[in-house]
């Protein structure tokens, strides 16, 4: 029970376990990802004082007498063979990041098309001279479309669904507060206009055509509430498509843990703890934008001080931790998603890609008595239940539904098989 | 009725036992306004996987009040679509039978002394052999010791259920208003009802319905009229998109036996969905309103589960939920006039039953206030009961 469990191996997960191991507990650091294979990256592995324990997902959240049992199971997720481990903490810190908000729109699950995730992290593939339009409410365009320009390939426009620059100059106070991230966005700006890429604001991608991969995109310019306005409709004839829709906070772990939730991440206080007792949470799980191995460098020292050792307080990294949730928060009003995205889709347009549930047979059963709450909702048409467990449609759809999303406390956070349900001791 | 000045009847709890109340009370001519906390179908009707099952029901009240409500469903559906319109009133409805599977040779003797109550009390119940049962459910293990098939076993969709029968309140002049709870009553000096509070509002009229489901025993302790109506805590589960796994709803006869030592059971039944998910559910006595996570729970389910369909080894569970049901000292429900404070009627404690017994328990219910033939004998669900120990009202 005296140890602490960090749930995530990305920059905020790494972080914690460092810091709470340099408090001298006994630290264990749950990931996904399997041990890599190359020299470069295993040093990121070698953290002193830290049990690692690689391909692992956390499938629930036990509170016991004193703390938490976590229940892992480690090994590939689509093998047969899955070993399974309870660990019980007294304290936990949940990192466990975000995923790339995903917005569904006519022809979006053609080939072809990318996040400016994927374009950042160098796996979208897109070939040099390919013509691309990269769009969407933001907030990595410009560093997604100049990183296109540096492999070669011509951006023929960035399309701004806000106008994030209106949005800065009415919150600076946000900005400034983390001059890093800021600049890096001005200085992206600044040079897509010199290669005299158009940036257009208040403009989005209404449909992606195309027959085996997208050919062509309908572009519109929209009000503020995201409706598109007649007659501004433009087709522009590409070879690939990059859309960014921001990024959403993955938030199973922490909702089956009932950790309080706002505005679609988790909320905590100044030492990062969570509304659950002895549950901490750090990096983007509690605001896209922010300080992440600031939050997981505190979030490491709280947990540690839980368990009784002497801890000075991270002052630096707690003012770095604040500074990024400043900045997170004028991030996420300078690119809000605004509610007109629906009447983009039309009645062929899947809104859960894996279960293959369109918009008219979710509409359908939307208008149909009662089906509104997600429970049944997903009983009856099944989107959400698919592989990627409601990542792409989760938010989606309860958006659709007018309904907040469903957080499952209590339950499983990741999909476990009753084989595996049925073996554990 | 917009402004909700007063009413006949106020029906508090709009799952889809209050629902059935409601759309009774007003198709005999009361006024009726029905009011819920949260929303609509929000709780225990949303986890249920929509059975309407006479196959497990113990022979006696709990059946004769399982039969009743069989017939009374389909019969009720038609006149919905009379009164709201076949879209509206499109709840889903399927008699598709449903299969009670034992798999030890201890549980054959006690699934065999239940038929045999159940075809004396006119239930339609067919023996299968180990190869009949898998051409009805070709996922069932091979390993069965007896099952039994009961055509009369149906489904519904309980959310959609749930709104068409309010929809049929407000059709009739009545209405529903959800995000209002009930902290009270207001009765005359003689005890009797003349109002429900909410607050800071009284909304005056003649009679109240609890139909709080879970939350039932706790409302009526609040209003001073306790009943003992106790949220048992179980788990469902839900499989990914499967194709075609299960048709009908099959339970596991094994409880049956060792019911006996424990005094109460632990059932698992298995339902499935229009979606392909299987939603599987296990009951076990635990009287709490904790949300937490039950690993021990999981696995029994999880060991029962595959012992009975072996192909549910590979399959994921995508979702595992608490449900509360609401559950009293004799296992039967409570419905009828509170005799400690006239005007205050229950219609709860139903179990993992809800939404089988809904549309019979409303008719009943209505029967009763209306001084109609009751639809089935009302003694064994009266609220002043010996076995519910009723404590002399506030």
């Amino acid at each position: 029970m005296r140890r602490v469990v960090v749930v995530g191996g990305g920059p905020a997960g790494t972080a914690a376990a460092k810091a709470a191991a340099a408090c001298g507990v006994e630290v264990v650091l749950v990931e996904a990802e399997p041990e890599p294979g190359d020299r470069r990256r295993a040093d990121r592995r070698r953290l002193d004082g830290v049990e690692h324990l690689a391909e692992s997902e956390v499938w629930a959240i036990e509170p016991v007498a004193g703390g938490h049992r976590v229940h892992v199971r480690t090994g590939p997720t689509d093998g047969p063979d899955r070993t399974g481990r309870a660990i019980e903490a007294r304290a936990l810190v949940l990192a466990t990041g975000a995923h790339d908000r995903t917005l569904p729109f006519p022809g979006w699950d053609l080939p072809g098309i990318h996040t400016t995730q994927a374009v950042l992290a160098g796996t979208a593939g897109i070939a040099s001279g390919e013509r691309v339009i990269v769009a969407g409410p933001g907030p990595f365009l410009p560093p997604a479309a100049t990183s296109l320009i540096e492999a070669g390939a011509r951006v023929t426009a960035v399309l701004e669904a806000g106008d994030p620059v209106a949005a800065f100059l009415s919150r600076p106070a946000g900005v400034l507060a983390d001059r890093a991230g800021a600049g890096e966005l001005a200085r992206h700006t600044a040079a897509l206009a010199g290669h005299d890429v158009p940036i257009a604001r208040r403009s989005a991608v209404m449909a992606a055509s195309g027959r085996d991969r997208v050919t062509a995109v309908l572009a519109a310019r929209l009000d503020e509430h995201w409706n598109p306005l007649p007659r501004s409709l433009r087709r522009f004839e590409i070879d690939a498509l990059v859309v960014g829709f921001g990024r959403t906070p993955r938030l199973e772990l922490a909702g089956a843990a009932g950790c309080a939730v706002e505005d679609g991440s988790v909320a905590v206080n100044a030492a990062q703890a969570t509304s659950v007792s002895g549950v901490f949470a750090a990096g983007e799980l509690t605001g896209i934008g922010g300080a992440a191995a600031a939050e997981g460098a505190v979030a490491g020292a709280a947990a540690a001080k839980l368990l009784g050792a002497r801890v000075r307080a991270p002052i630096k990294w707690m003012r770095r931790a604040r500074a990024g949730r400043r900045f997170a928060a004028a991030l996420a009003e300078a690119y809000p998603i605004g509610p007109g995205w629906r009447e983009w889709l039309s009645e062929e347009t899947p809104v859960c890609p894996c279960e293959g549930v369109s918009y008219g047979e979710l509409r359908r059963a939307l208008a149909g008595p009662g089906e509104g709450g997600s429970r049944q909702l997903e009983l009856v048409t099944g989107a959400g239940l698919g592989w990627c467990r409601g990542h792409r449609c989760g938010r989606n759809i309860a958006e659709l539904a007018g309904q907040a999303e469903d957080l499952g406390h209590g339950g499983v956070a990741a999909p476990v098989r009753l084989g595996e349900l049925a073996g554990e001791r | 009725m917009s402004g909700i000045d007063s009413a006949d009847v106020v029906v508090v709890g709009a799952g889809i036992v209050g629902a059935a109340c409601a759309e009774a009370l007003s198709a005999a001519g009361l006024r009726v306004l029905v009011l819920d906390r949260g929303s609509p179908a929000g709780a225990a009707t949303a986890a249920s996987g929509g059975g309407v099952l006479v196959s497990d029901k113990d022979p006696g009240p709990e059946l004769e009040l399982a039969v009743a409500s069989r017939r009374r469903w389909p019969e009720l559906i038609e006149e919905l679509r009379e009164l709201i319109g076949p879209r509206s009133a499109e709840v889903g409805w399927e008699a598709r039978g449903g299969l009670a599977v034992a798999t030890s040779a201890e549980a054959i003797g006690p699934l065999a002394a239940l038929t045999a109550a159940q075809r004396a009390a006119g239930i339609e119940v067919e023996d299968l052999d180990s190869a009949s049962a898998r051409d009805f459910e070709p996922e069932l293990t091979e390993e069965t010791t007896a099952v039994a098939y009961v055509p009369d076993d149906a489904g519904l969709r309980p959310a959609a259920a749930t709104a068409a029968l309010l929809s049929a309140v407000r059709a009739r002049g009545g209405a529903v208003r959800h995000g209002v709870t009930a902290t009270g009553t207001a009765t005359d000096r003689s005890g009797a009802i003349t109002g429900v509070r909410t607050g800071a509002e009284a909304i005056p009229c003649r009679a109240v319905v609890n139909a709080c489901g879970p939350w039932a025993g706790h409302f009526s302790e609040r209003i001073g009229a306790a009943v003992d109506v106790l949220p048992w805590r179980g788990v469902s589960l839900v499989t990914a998109p499967l194709s075609r796994f299960l048709t009908r709803a099959v339970w596991d006869a094994e409880h049956l036996d060792a019911g006996q030592e424990a005094g109460v059971p632990e059932w698992i039944g298995f339902e499935p969905t229009a979606s392909g998910a299987v939603l599987l559910g296990a009951g076990r006595p635990l009287v709490s309103f904790e949300d937490d996570l039950d690993t021990a729970v999981l696995r029994r389910l999880a060991r029962g589960a595959i012992r009975l369909f072996p192909g549910l080894a590979g399959v994921p569970v995508v979702r595992a939920r608490n449900g509360f049901r609401p559950s009293t000292p004799d296992r039967l429900p409570v419905i009828g006039e509170d005799p400690r404070r006239p005007g205050l009627w229950h219609a709860a404690g139903h179990g993992g039953s809800g939404v089988g017994l809904a549309a019979g328990t409303g008719r009943l219910l209505a029967d009763l206030f209306t001084g109609r033939e009751p639809v089935v004998d009302p003694d064994s669900f009266r609220v002043d009961r010996p076995e519910l120990a009723l404590e002399a009202g506030a």
